[in-house]
């Protein structure tokens, strides 16, 4: 035996590409470039930026996670094949058959509503058979409601430019949209988890939470008619919306996926399906990374509020309601975290407080909208 | 560290309370709110800005300081942790490690040795050997350690921002004023008459002021709102309006506010024109300048105005400048006309499920007419017909207090689209020569010979008439109530009711005749607006005014809101969040480790013991692919 047999070092991400991760990367900065030679002209070099920055953004966390870099491709196809059918018009999303049943922005929606409801009970379902089969196809719905709700909100997307061009704008500007946008965030950093701590016991309850957005959804849609298209009011013309609301809900999501193990977690430990869900230690660690992740992001999403109302309100912190109470999540979180890393703390007490996080997080979303008045433009009830 | 905890919560519930109060407001809202009592205990806790209290500063102060000495006694025990390789350690001590195993190995000690040394830097470990006494050598390694900077790189961050935020705070202010070298202006009188305590000259460090611009106006001062007064900050540069913009989309919603600016200074060769709008504010001389609203800036107003209390159908003019006032009335119960808003676009979803498309349905002015004791009541009054239900409108709303919502007046829209044939009608109904008119004309349609009956047909028309005339439709059915039966009240009132239609059909041929028009046809339509005009009449007697005030024509000028500030803090600010940022991702993703392998001269054995500073399931995880690693790398 020699020396060279063992090779212990840990490869670099280089060298474990493939050579469809190469194409995938390739595809992805191919279509920013060929977005780029379309509408430069409408870009600024912000949103250039951010252009290119997604690019390399997905190529990269697509290498990392390749269910992730499916499901980029998923979305592309469908999007780009539903914007193919539209001809430009409107009108068609009625009467194309594609279009109106499946892959419209309201189709594509109503898909991803239904189908997060299937994958809840397949979920449940799994857990009580301890069926891996039923695991898997619960797993794969959740794929699937998020793969049709990125396409809603593409096609979205496109559909407010036909409205008219000054109308276009990123769906993520109302209380309809971002509830979209949460639900997939929340699924997402689930799938990413159930990914790397085979936690399928957990969808159910993970998906209570999204189907409770989703139950949310419908009621806006069919109460309310809160699904059309509305224009932009000035205040939210800022190419600053495309990144602070997006770090906003990674925060959120993240928050109630935690809330959401918390209960597992606390179920567990009062012996309550205690042999179904993965270990307590397994438990304490999700809850702990996804809070992490919140934080991190929540704070970027706070302080990228601040440069936006430094440069739309003349201040970066103005005391606001939904400022505030961005601060007063942060504030709970922050004490979550010192308890746990300084004091070492563990257990109930933790799991108990990322549940009430969960109300807190709730109210700033949702409630200061409801009950409270400010300068945040959009979402009202 | 509780303590940590603690504060954190307190700040937290501390903010709660600026979020449920609204803040600043007008004081006269909170003291209706809360009575007088209550509105005083509030004001002294300084509810009404807490974010500005000194208790609210004080609780800031201290988590600054207290987040300080955290620094300063935890940093150099982070700064050792992040220098140390720990090569102090022991074999005791290493032995009671919880994650800790031991190796028998072959060769030679050096050749083990290189082996272990190859294979730490390869998982991008940082070593050092440290030979020990016995002829032992111990290799003692870590990595991740930057994660300690972390800690320092969050705490220093929340310290520089606080600090950041007092710059921009109005802490000196707060000081000069418990100095009394300061004091808030609280009366409403022209910014030349402000005296100088209340003003705030050029090197104020950092304000956050608003200047109100009408079009073609310019200004050098601004004016900071504190409680319920302002300052007046003076500017090292004169802001002129050239014109205010507004765009709508299609649909009516407003789509972009642009003010174009001139700003004049001595320091300036000429004067630097530019535009400003939402999201992309002028920086000048340090302050920022903000497109923040809009407001009236005096538009004219023409408006004809019935009386309703006039024999004849009498009506007049009135001009109004919006902001000012007017008179009207004669001498002995004049009233004060207060023209408080005029908007050019109103946006309103008209239809009757709610379901339709919001749209522009025209301006509309808001209005108070106060009497000679003072009392108030507040109109707002649509220039065109509004579509409620397929049927055109004229509609004005009144209320008496702030706190309620207008209840509105629907004047139907004649075939012309004016107000003019409901004014004309109502005369014709209310006035007793016509009424008797009126009656005849009913008699006449009637089949009836015997002229006896046929003249207390009209008489019991023109009581009818001269009731309606006098109290609606209350006054009516207390009539019906007075005279008939409780069994027979329904059926007498229902003819009473088609009578009253059948005046109004032949009051408006009256009308139509007058007008050299044609008559009018006896349909559904007709009926309808008949029956809505009757409406307005009975509805016009809670109306609270006898003057019906109809916006005619307009001058529109608008005024811009801008809003100034200088926040030098906000450097500060930023640098503070991106070492937050910095920091906190350190924390979370840099992981410490350490291991140590010490290599037992003379029992052959290598005892390997590993430690991170966050016990998780990571680290376990790790510990044992290492354990298992450094079980293959000594055994070839
Ligand atoms: C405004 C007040 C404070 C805020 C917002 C804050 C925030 C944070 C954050 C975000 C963390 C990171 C937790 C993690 O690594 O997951 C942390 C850790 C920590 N904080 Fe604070 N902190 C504050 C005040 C204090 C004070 C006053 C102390 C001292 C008693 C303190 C001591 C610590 C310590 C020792 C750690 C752990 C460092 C480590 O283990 O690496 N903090 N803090």
């Amino acid at each position: 035996m020699n020396t060279q047999t063992y090779d212990f070092k840990p490869k670099s991400i280089w060298q474990t590409l493939r050579v469809q991760d190469w194409l995938y990367a390739v595809a992805l900065m191919a279509g920013a470039f060929f977005a780029f030679s379309q509408y430069s002209d409408y870009m600024d070099a912000y949103e250039l930026g951010f252009l290119f920055g997604a690019a390399i953004t997905f190529s990269y966390l697509g290498w990392r996670w390749k269910g992730l870099a499916k499901l980029v491709v998923g979305v592309a196809v469908l999007s780009l094949f539903a914007i193919n059918l539209y001809h430009g018009d409107q009108a068609r999303a009625g009467q194309v058959f594609f279009l109106k049943y499946l892959i419209s922005s309201q189709s594509a929606v109503m898909w991803m509503n239904v189908l997060f409801i299937f994958a809840m009970l397949t979920y449940w379902f799994a857990m009580f058979k301890r069926s891996d089969f039923a695991g898997r196809v619960a797993s794969a719905l959740t794929w699937s409601a998020v793969l049709f709700g990125f396409v809603g909100l593409m096609v979205r997307w496109y559909e407010s430019y036909l409205i008219a061009p000054e109308v276009g704008h990123i769906p993520i500007s109302n209380l309809y949209e971002v509830f979209i946008l949460f639900c997939l965030i929340t699924a997402l950093l689930y799938l990413h988890y159930e990914d790397k701590f085979n936690t399928k016991q957990l969808g159910g309850f993970v998906l209570l939470i999204i189907n409770a957005g989703v139950g949310f959804i419908l009621w806006y849609k069919f109460d309310r008619g809160a699904d059309a298209i509305q224009p932009l009011v000035p205040a939210l013309q800022s190419y600053w919306m495309k990144i602070h609301v997006p770090a906003n809900f990674i925060g959120y999501g993240a928050f109630s996926l935690a809330a959401m193990v918390a209960s597992a977690y606390l179920l567990a430990k009062k012996g309550i399906l205690a042999t179904r869900l993965p270990s307590l230690d397994v438990l304490d660690d999700v809850m702990y990374k996804s809070i992490a992740v919140g934080f991190a992001f929540f704070t970027i999403a706070t302080i990228l509020g601040a440069m936006w109302a430094a440069e739309a309100w003349g201040g970066y912190w103005s005391w606001d309601p939904k400022e505030t109470w961005a601060l007063i999540v942060w504030l709970n979180y922050a004490a979550w975290l010192h308890l746990r890393m300084v004091k070492g703390l563990r257990g109930p007490v933790l799991a108990w407080w990322a549940l009430v996080g969960l109300i807190v997080t709730t109210f700033a979303f949702l409630g200061v909208n409801m009950f409270l008045s400010g300068l945040h433009s959009y979402g009202e009830l | 560290m509780r303590f940590a905890v603690s504060m954190l919560s307190v700040l937290g519930v501390a903010s709660i309370i600026g979020t449920v109060l609204k803040q600043n407001e007008p004081y006269e809202n909170y003291i209706i709110k809360f009575g007088q009592f209550w509105f005083e205990a509030f004001e002294m806790l300084g509810l009404y800005d807490v974010y500005h209290a000194l208790w609210f500063l004080l609780i800031l102060l201290f988590l600054v300081i207290s987040t300080s000495l955290c620094i300063y006694r935890n940093t150099p025990l982070m700064l050792k942790e992040w220098k140390t390789f720990k090569e102090q350690a022991t074999e005791k001590s290493l032995r009671a490690f919880s994650h800790q195993a031991s190796y028998a190995t072959q060769g030679a000690s050096e050749q083990a040795q290189t082996k272990l040394t190859d294979y730490l830097t390869g998982q991008s470990f940082r070593y050092q050997l440290k030979p020990q006494a016995n002829g032992d050598v111990l290799i003692a390694a870590k990595a991740g350690t930057h994660q300690r900077l972390g800690y320092i790189f969050t705490h220093a961050a929340i310290v520089i921002i606080c600090f950041g935020g007092i710059l921009d705070g109005n802490l000196p202010f707060k000081v000069q004023e418990m100095l009394g070298n300061k004091k808030i202006e609280v009366l409403d009188i022209p910014e030349s008459q402000v005296p100088e305590i209340s003003r705030l000259n050029m090197d104020n460090p950092s304000f956050r002021a608003n200047m109100t611009l009408p079009e073609g106006m310019s200004d050098d001062v601004a004016f900071v709102r504190v409680r319920d007064g302002y300052l007046v900050q003076e500017l090292p540069f004169r802001v002129a309006l050239k014109d205010f913009r507004i765009e709508h989309y299609a649909t009516g919603q407003p789509k972009s506010f642009e003010s174009d600016l001139i700003i004049t200074d001595p320091d300036l060769d000429k004067p630097l024109e530019k535009t400003i709008s939402v999201n992309h504010p002028l920086i000048y001389k340090g302050i920022a300048i903000y497109q923040s609203d809009f407001q009236d800036g005096g538009s004219t107003l023409k408006f004809k105005v019935w009386d309703l209390t006039s024999k004849e159908m009498l009506n007049g003019e009135i001009d109004g400048v919006v902001a000012k006032k007017g008179t009207l009335g004669p001498p002995d119960q004049t009233l004060t006309v207060e023209f408080n808003e005029f908007r050019k676009f109103n946006i309103m979803n008209l239809s009757a499920d709610g379901k339709g498309k919001p749209r522009n349905v025209g301006p509309n002015t808001t209005y108070k007419l106060r009497d000679k004791s003072g009392q108030a009541r507040e109109y707002v009054s649509y220039m065109q017909p509004l579509q409620l239900d397929g049927k055109a409108y004229f509609v004005s709303g009144m209320r008496e207090t702030v706190q309620e919502d207008f209840r509105y007046l629907r004047v139907p829209a004649d075939d012309d689209l004016t107000i003019e044939g409901f004014m004309r009608l109502r005369n014709v109904l209310t006035n007793p020569d016509k009424q008797r008119e009126i009656a005849k004309r009913l008699s006449q349609n009637s089949n009836t010979t015997d002229a006896n009956l046929r003249s207390q047909f009209e008489l019991s028309v023109m009581r009818l008439l001269a009731t309606f005339a006098e109290g609606g439709f209350t006054q009516l059915s207390q009539v019906i109530e007075k005279a008939v039966p409780e069994a027979e009240r329904q059926k007498a009132a229902d003819t009473y009711f088609k009578l009253l239609n059948a005046s109004a059909f032949e009051a408006y041929n009256m009308v139509l005749a007058e007008q050299k028009k044609p008559e009018m046809a006896l349909n559904p339509k007709s009926v309808s607006y008949l029956q809505d005009a009757l409406n307005a009449m009975n509805d016009l007697f809670y109306y609270g005014t006898p003057y019906y005030f109809q916006l005619e024509d307009f001058e529109h000028k608008e005024a811009s809101g801008l809003q100034l500030t200088k926040s030098p803090g906000q450097k500060w600010v930023y640098l503070g969040s991106a070492l937050l940022v910095l920091g906190i991702f350190a924390m979370f993703y840099i992981r410490e480790r350490r291991i140590w392998l010490l290599l037992k001269a003379n029992t052959q054995e290598v005892l390997f013991a590993m430690s991170s500073n966050r016990k998780n399931l990571d680290f376990d995880q790790e510990f044992e692919r290492t354990k298992q690693q450094l079980a293959q790398v000594l055994s070839v």
